[in-house]
């Protein structure tokens, strides 16, 4: 099998076989992360399976005699069945459906040693699938604090495979597991669940069909036959393997019979299994006191409280707001400054001419643009860390599911829409933590509506314009600025609400988790997923923001303006072409070409729209916190026919515009990481247009029926 | 007072329950057995969300949350 690029060079000595590869597979919350970090360290490397939007993390660790063992980490799961990509992808790799990944040559399990009864389900369910599996009896801690003693001897004997304990926060039994990982004679288990007799005889019948048509062996064509019987619909994802129309068909007709003469037969499966799972964990563990009400459950009585648990909800989110809203404010305001200082030196060391400016105004600004990101980033994914570690995130998603489950979200889509009102980017890539892929694009899709503080200089040099200082109380401009809040608000949840109803049509995604245990934080794993974001974001979006910022570059320098037009230079060039070219569709709006060059402008950042005006209105001095002089400026603007450019209904017009435009290539390249495809950035791009073109176009030509200017 | 197949959503905070049977076939009630929800299975009713909605049960050990929707369809017999 082949080894990818990446991982050649880590090769510490020259073996000629292809290194083994391990999936570690587990319930949420069984430690599986941490411990995939543990094992691989800082040896990992985070892709999109191809094709689908589920990430795929892969590392590499050495076993006892050296050689380099790949490691898969697979999303965790409660069960084997495919209802979401998530689980497909598990399913897909475990039973070597996708050419993009090697079928593993075992399988590492993880079990809370606390919760062995449940954590058994899914681990019996990859026993079956024929390949070598050693389990990991995580948390034995945890499980000792409850009264529970897990018999890791007793387990191994009665499934037949290895099994190690482990506390992989503090890396224990990592050893153990690696010698286990090092044994060349790792067994699959014989363990089998027993099934009704029906169902039997038609999984012969399918195993013996996936001989036939698909050529497998008798260690695949079971779990296969397995799988394919009992998941309905079968979540079918891009890049596995499609298996033959014959055994498709097969599947179809067993199902209707066991569906005529079992009634109920899939509850009956789960059934048996548990019974077995019961017997097992009667042998193996043993409670050693009688159980109190947990620690978690006590800390819940207030966290969870109508009362406190709002209180500390309001207190939490106050918090990871407040940090990417004013902490990172410093931060960035540092990187810009070291992004003009570099600017500086580089426009003093390089003669003039198009070239510095290229470099200066293009690239150097452009990876300004990008890395000015990291500290909202950084610091919004530090927080969603801690509150996924500890077990307050799912805390979260259970009290304010109510208020998302209205427009058909997820409790969890609260944090990206309430990121986004800081900045759209962290926001979407906290979308993340949203597990059913549809609520998942929803959340995307409607997370730019949320005011960003990239618009607020927009808004603010607008307001400034509308109610000249002194002609209103201060009382009027902050009731227009929390319309405008409240005007994003509302679109987001009425798209999202709409998008469920019709484009991602779904049932609201499921709440059925569970509330984990209460953990301290493991810190590495929390500042590790914070790199981690950082790196795929630099390297996978920032590439493309940086792209896409020479090329706004380009369009806003050439062509030249002539000799002594210098300072038209905006006017002359292509956006400012494209500005003019607007003209007939953006008019009805009220925007002159001028407005639509700054429109084209925000592009690059929305707040670029204050200083386009700025050039394209020939005002020098806008360094003023008011903008006064702008704001004087911009009043004595005539049109063509002598009337004045920002009469109040233009202001209005064009603050709603901004309200719902995705005018953010920064967001654009964000999403495309996210989604894998431009087709879901493009569509964005197309539909929030749409609804801010006519937002405007209501509010304007409205506006003028009514007798207004 | 006899509880004759009370719904789960129904029953009060902290009070206890055994599973008697599901009001439906369907792909919810499956996820929630897998989760080990099955009837005979002992249910503890935690708390529902401040909001009413959803709600939190404990079983086999661990807490569950769900929608009340979803705890609509699972029935509890008599407590015994």
């Amino acid at each position: 099998m082949p080894i990818p690029v990446h991982l050649q060079g880590q090769k510490p000595i020259a073996s000629q076989e292809a290194p083994a590869v391990f999936a570690v597979v587990g319930n949420p919350n069984s430690g599986k992360t941490t411990l995939f970090n543990a094992l691989t360290g800082l040896r990992q490397k985070v892709a999109n399976y191809p094709g689908v939007t589920v990430e795929r993390k892969e590392g590499v660790c050495y076993s006892q005699h050296g050689k380099p063992i790949r490691i898969i980490d697979l999303p965790g799961a409660y069960s084997l069945s495919a209802r979401s990509p998530d689980e497909a992808i598990m399913q897909d790799v475990l039973l070597g459906r996708r050419p993009d990944t090697p079928r593993p040559d075992a399988v590492i399990c993880v079990l809370d040693a606390s919760n062995v009864e449940r954590h058994l389900f899914l681990a019996t369910q990859v026993l079956e699938i024929g390949l070598p599996v050693i389990i990991v009896l995580n948390m034995m801690d945890l499980a000792a604090k409850r009264g529970l003693k897990v018999n890791a001897e007793k387990l191994s004997r009665a499934l037949g495979v290895t099994v190690v304990a482990a506390q992989a926060n503090k890396g224990d039994g990592l050893t153990a597991l690696r010698i286990a990982m090092s044994r060349a004679d790792l067994k699959a288990s014989p363990w089998r669940c027993p099934v009704p007799q029906l169902f039997s005889r038609g999984m012969d019948e399918m195993q013996k069909s996936l001989r036939e048509t698909s050529n497998y062996g008798p260690r695949r064509a079971y779990p296969e036959a397995f799988l394919l019987l009992t998941d309905e619909p079968r979540m079918a994802v891009p890049g596995s393997e499609p298996l033959s129309t014959a055994t498709t068909e097969l599947a179809h007709t067993w199902q209707k019979r066991l569906d005529q003469e079992i009634p109920g037969w899939r509850s009956e499966l789960v059934v048996l299994r548990y019974n077995e799972i019961g017997t097992l964990v009667r042998e193996v563990v043993q409670r050693i006191n009688p159980e109190a009400p947990g620690i978690s459950e006590r800390i819940d009585r207030y966290l969870l409280h109508p009362v406190w648990g709002f209180l500390v909800l309001g207190t939490v989110l106050g918090m990871l707001f407040f940090s990417i809203f004013s902490l990172a404010a410093p931060l960035m305001d540092a990187i810009d400054g070291l992004t003009g200082w570099v600017g500086g030196l580089l426009a003093q060391a390089m003669p003039a001419g198009d070239l510095r400016n290229l470099v200066v105004d293009g690239v150097v600004a452009g990876v300004g643009g990008v890395v000015i990101f990291l500290p909202q980033i950084l610091l919004l994914f530090f927080f969603i860390g801690l509150l996924e570690n500890t077990g307050y995130m799912a805390r979260a998603a259970f009290l304010l599911d109510r208020v998302m489950s209205k427009v058909g979200l997820h409790g969890k889509s609260f944090i990206p829409l309430l990121s986004s009102y800081a900045c759209t980017i962290p926001g979407i890539m906290a979308t993340r933590t949203i597990e059913s892929p549809k609520d998942r694009l929803v959340t995307i899709l409607v997370a730019p509506f949320m005011t960003c503080s990239a618009r607020l200089p927009v808004y603010l040099l607008m307001i400034a314009t509308l109610v000249p200082v002194g002609t209103a109380p201060a009382a009027l401009k902050a009731g227009l600025l929390l319309m405008l809040y409240a005007l994003g608000t509302g679109g987001a949840f009425f798209f999202a609400w709409f998008f469920k109803k019709t484009l991602l049509k779904g049932v609201t995604p499921s709440l059925v988790m569970e509330l984990p245990a209460y953990r301290m934080p493991a810190w590495l794993d929390v500042l590790r997923e914070m790199g981690e974001r950082a790196v795929v974001f630099l390297k996978n979006a920032g590439t493309v923001i940086l792209g896409l910022s020479i090329l706004l570059w380009f369009l806003m320098n050439f062509p030249k303006a002539p000799a002594g037009e210098e300072h038209s230079q905006l006017s002359y060039s292509m956006a400012g072409k494209i500005g003019r070219v607007m003209e007939p569709v953006m008019q009805p709006l009220g925007f002159d070409w001028r407005i639509n060059i700054g429109v084209v402008g925000s592009f690059a950042a929305r707040e670029i729209f204050v200083s386009t005006m700025a050039i394209t209105y020939n005002v020098d001095n806008v360094d003023d916190d008011n903008n006064t002089s702008l704001v004087e400026s911009l009043h004595t603007q005539k049109r063509a026919d002598g009337s004045p450019v920002f009469t109040p209904l233009t202001c209005l017009s064009l603050m709603v515009f901004y309200v719902f435009a995705l005018q953010c290539t920064s967001t654009l390249a964000v999403v495309r990481r996210e989604t894998n495809s431009w087709r879901w950035p493009l569509f964005m791009l197309g539909y929030m247009t749409t609804v801010a073109w006519v937002g405007a176009f209501i509010v304007y030509q409205g506006g003028r029926l009514l007798g207004f200017h | 007072m006899s509880h004759l197949a009370r719904k789960l959503s129904e029953l009060r905070p902290g009070e206890t329950g055994v599973v008697s049977a599901f009001a439906a076939i369907n792909a919810e009630c499956l996820r929630l057995q897998e989760m080990g929800l099955l009837p005979g299975t002992e249910v503890r009713f935690l708390r529902k969300a401040p909001l009413g909605d959803p709600l939190e049960i404990e079983l086999r050990g661990y807490c569950l949350t769900l929608r009340k929707k979803e705890a609509d369809c699972v029935l509890i017999g008599a407590s015994a």
